[in-house]
């Protein structure tokens, strides 16, 4: 690794944090991760050519839009804690399938309160799963992509044994959770319910010893266990908080769709991939926020919405999509190389 | 002295990593009050030992007790809670987080490693930075201040001052000698004789994972350390073999090899040029960063310069990667081993990979030309292969070795050696610097980067001295010294010119 040296003189000159101006700090953080700045960019462009090319935006277009990204933000969110701890889950979707078609079947004839229950119910069940994945991972020794790729197999299977065909149901009032808006027209339940949930996992996680754990062992696990981290348990705690937020995305589809359906989940296992890595959290591990991969699975969901509203092709669609995603990570490659040439 | 006073004791601990021994029956003893010296050749096991000691991998067999009673540690963490810490030979820092969430990671107390960075001389650290971001020496006085926070009973030092400048080493001397008076003990590892003679009251000897012995602190004690670590024979054959070489005169109109002109890369390297004939070995001394790293580099193409031209045999190269370093000639190896080899990857295939090339262009490879190189560079090299498969099973030694060896394999016009003896033991060491001289007989040119100033008059033909980024002084290394390299090294005038 090569140091510039500017950095070598910082050492010894910039003062202690504590009274560093509020602009330098900033500047620092930005440095440190530049989604912070990219990823809001680029989701007000993405915003703005959608305004652009469908001048009549309504409140309704942005509920469908908050409705639409929901499932995948919560499916790049229990990707970004695996991967953040430097492994990877291929699981995601498959257990997103299982949590959906659990709460549509248990739901269908359930009143508002017990639905509540059953939620409970089934993201227990979820971190479950993510338990017994990360339970595979650290005690078989199996590379994380074999060991939850075919354990997605299993539950993807368990989906189907489930719920067979598309169905179930839940009562109205909790398909509003996710459907509804609240105060406004212009503020979908679905994106309070995406703040709120991230917000009640993810901060006070990022800001516990396991938060620093998980970083600490994505980013160098040898160093790690020389600082005393137990590296398994670590691991082993990152699946169980996947499988805890796929099981929130598995909601989320019943919320949104008011049925479940076996293999509506199965998509959202490497979308929700492309979202962490287009959110600027680094596959190697250690790097990276939980902001970024949400703002994404918000840019990803807008991406076919424009494509239909410029009525192109949905099959050439997909191509577009895929370009625009490898684009986006090409330029956070260059911004990456240009930082560490200083 | 009674059982009951040692703080730590080792007996008979053996480990085995698949076929290959890395102890059999090493012990330790280590008083309270002491600086244990643990010295052995490259491979002999004081790693391994250290490891053991500290709860990184259990024992096979033997055991440890600390204080009188035995224990078996799980991991680092518990070692600690029972008094013992290292300090690693790589720092123990987590790069993506800042200094301060690696002390709470570790469960550190920020303002005791404050305490103990500033009583090693440093101060004004700023503890959100990336570890990333910092140089190595700074982390490893982080590592070591972090270790001291913890007031270990037992403070083992793994070839901390290996990549040290002298003034950092010093600090650390003072540390450990302040550390010893409170009642502890210190283990120290150096492959640095001087430091280990000045410093260490006792010193145990490690040879092909057993304890070969154990010296007080005594006339001779050097001598000794060397004898134990060798062994009979091998001692008498290396006393015997470098200083005989003749020094070699050149030829004042033959064509450099290489020619470095007005070479800037900023911010380090300002305006270096030299020239590097054939049959040469031209030393370069430096202190820590005056921009040896950079100028090796970017003759060897993995770095772009600004300004300047370098020629090999008078043809302007145009170097854009290192491929284009290697056509012309110019071949590199790295002062870290694991940058230059694949780790997983067997030795044959190590030593063949910038070969390939060489053996056929397009198609497949022919695997009985491959062999047949591969071979003859592994025998010219004495690389121990007991470890057969794979590279990264191989101590640090033959490592270095391996990397030597390809390029020999693969033939070169120019060598370039950057610290290639880091962290190797004496053995080894002087096996390198036989090498390197055999290298030059045969007409090819060294350009050597060594950070332990005695051996640029053990190996080199002439030196040269950088400071801050240009060539301060040139001498033949009749002239070079220690005393003279260690001035020149420090931007002071050399006592006498340098010759023209």
């Amino acid at each position: 690794m090569i140091t510039s040296s500017e950095d070598k003189s910082s050492v010894m000159a910039v003062p202690a944090a504590s009274n560093m101006r509020l602009a330098t700090r900033l500047r620092r953080s930005l440095r440190r991760d530049p989604s912070l700045f990219f990823m809001p960019a680029l989701l007000i462009v993405s915003l703005a050519i959608t305004v652009a090319i469908h001048p009549q935006f309504s409140d309704f277009d942005l509920q469908s839009l908050a409705m639409g990204a929901l499932p995948l933000a919560f499916a790049a969110a229990a990707q970004t804690v695996v991967v953040i701890a430097g492994g990877i889950d291929l699981s995601i979707g498959s257990v997103m399938a299982v949590a959906n078609v659990l709460a549509a079947s248990a739901m269908e004839k359930a009143s508002f309160g017990q639905s509540l229950l059953l939620a409970v119910a089934v993201l227990l069940a979820g971190a479950a799963i993510g338990a017994l994945n990360g339970l595979i991972v650290v005690l078989s020794r199996i590379p994380d992509v074999v060991a939850t790729l075919t354990s997605g197999f299993i539950w993807g299977g368990v989906a189907l044994v489930i719920l067979e065909k598309p169905g179930g149901g839940a009562p109205q009032e909790f398909l509003n959770l996710g459907t509804g808006t609240l105060f406004t027209p212009w503020l979908p339940n679905a994106l309070v319910l995406l703040v709120a949930a991230v917000g009640v996992i993810w901060i006070p996680l990022r800001r516990s010893k396991l938060g620093l754990q998980l970083y600490a062992v994505g980013s160098d696990r040898i160093a790690a266990f020389r600082s005393g981290v137990n590296i398994d348990r670590t691991r082993f705690a990152a699946y169980i908080f996947s499988g805890l937020f796929s099981a929130v995305g598995g909601l989320g589809l019943t919320m949104t769709t008011g049925i479940g359906a076996p293999l509506a989940g199965v998509y959202y296992t490497l979308s929700g991939l492309a979202a962490v890595v287009v959110g600027g959290v680094s596959l190697a591990g250690g790097r990276g926020g939980m902001l970024g991969p949400v703002m994404a699975a918000f840019v990803l969901t807008l991406i076919p919405t424009d494509l239909i509203f410029l009525n192109i092709d949905p099959n050439f669609g997909q191509v577009v999509q895929g370009t625009l995603i490898v684009v986006i990570v090409m330029i956070g490659g260059f911004v990456d190389m240009e930082r560490n040439r200083k | 002295m009674s059982e009951a006073t040692l703080l730590l004791e080792a007996c008979d601990v053996a480990k085995r990593f698949d076929s290959v021994v890395a102890l059999k029956a090493a012990s330790l003893r280590v008083r309270p009050g002491e600086v244990h010296g643990l010295m052995g050749a490259n491979g002999a096991g004081k790693s391994t030992l250290v490891k053991i000691i500290t709860g990184v991998f259990p024992a096979d067999g033997g055991q440890i007790a600390v204080k009188g009673v035995v224990r078996s540690f799980r991991s680092p963490a518990e070692a600690r809670r029972a008094g013992i810490v290292s300090v690693y030979q790589d720092p123990a820092l987590v790069p993506d987080l800042t200094i301060a969430q690696n002390m709470r990671l570790a469960g550190a107390s920020v303002d005791a490693v404050r305490k103990w960075l500033a009583e090693l001389g440093v101060v004004r650290v700023d503890f959100s930075l990336l570890v990333r971001d910092l140089p190595d020496p700074t982390l490893r006085l982080i590592d070591l201040a972090r270790a001291l926070s913890w007031e270990p009973a037992v403070l083992l030092l793994d070839e901390i001052t290996a990549s040290l400048p002298a003034d950092l080493s010093e600090q650390i001397y003072t540390m450990v000698k302040r550390w010893r008076e409170r009642g502890n003990a210190v283990i120290f590892i150096s492959h640095r004789m001087a430091e280990v003679s000045a410093l260490c009251d006792r010193a145990t000897v490690l040879r092909d994972g057993v304890t070969a012995g154990v010296t007080e602190r005594a006339h001779g004690s050097e001598e000794r350390i060397v004898a134990l670590m060798l062994g009979a024979e091998t001692a008498r054959a290396v006393a015997s073999a470098p200083s005989t070489r003749a020094p070699r005169q050149r030829s004042g109109d033959a064509q450099a090899a290489l020619e470095v002109r007005g070479l800037r890369c900023s911010p380090l390297v300002n305006g270096i040029s030299f020239k590097l004939y054939p049959g040469e070995v031209l030393g370069v001394a430096a202190l820590e960063g005056q921009g040896q790293e950079e100028l090796f580099d970017c003759i060897a193409g993995s770095r772009r310069y600004d300004e300047g031209a370098i020629f090999a045999h008078g043809k302007e190269l145009r170097l854009r990667h290192p491929a284009d370093a290697i056509a012309a000639g110019i071949v590199l190896v790295p002062a870290n081993r694991l940058l230059a080899l694949l780790q997983q990857r067997p030795i044959p295939e190590n030593i063949a990979l910038p070969a390939f090339g060489a053996i056929r262009n397009w198609g497949p490879i022919r695997i009985r030309a491959e062999r047949m190189r591969v071979e003859s560079a592994i025998g010219r090299l004495q690389i121990d292969t007991r470890a057969g498969s794979e590279l990264r099973r191989l101590s640090g030694g033959n490592q270095q070795k391996v990397v030597i060896a390809r390029w020999l394999a693969s033939g070169f016009d120019t060598l370039l050696c950057f610290d290639p003896t880091r962290g190797i033991d004496i053995g080894t060491k002087r096996q390198i610097y036989a090498l390197v001289r055999e290298i030059a007989a045969e007409r090819s040119a060294v350009l050597l980067f060594t950070s332990e100033l005695p051996e640029i008059a053990l190996a080199c033909d002439r030196a040269i001295v950088l400071f801050g980024g240009r060539v301060v002084a040139e001498m033949p290394v009749s002239e070079a010294d220690e005393a003279t390299l260690l001035r020149s090294a420090h931007g002071l005038a050399p006592l006498a010119q340098a010759s023209s």
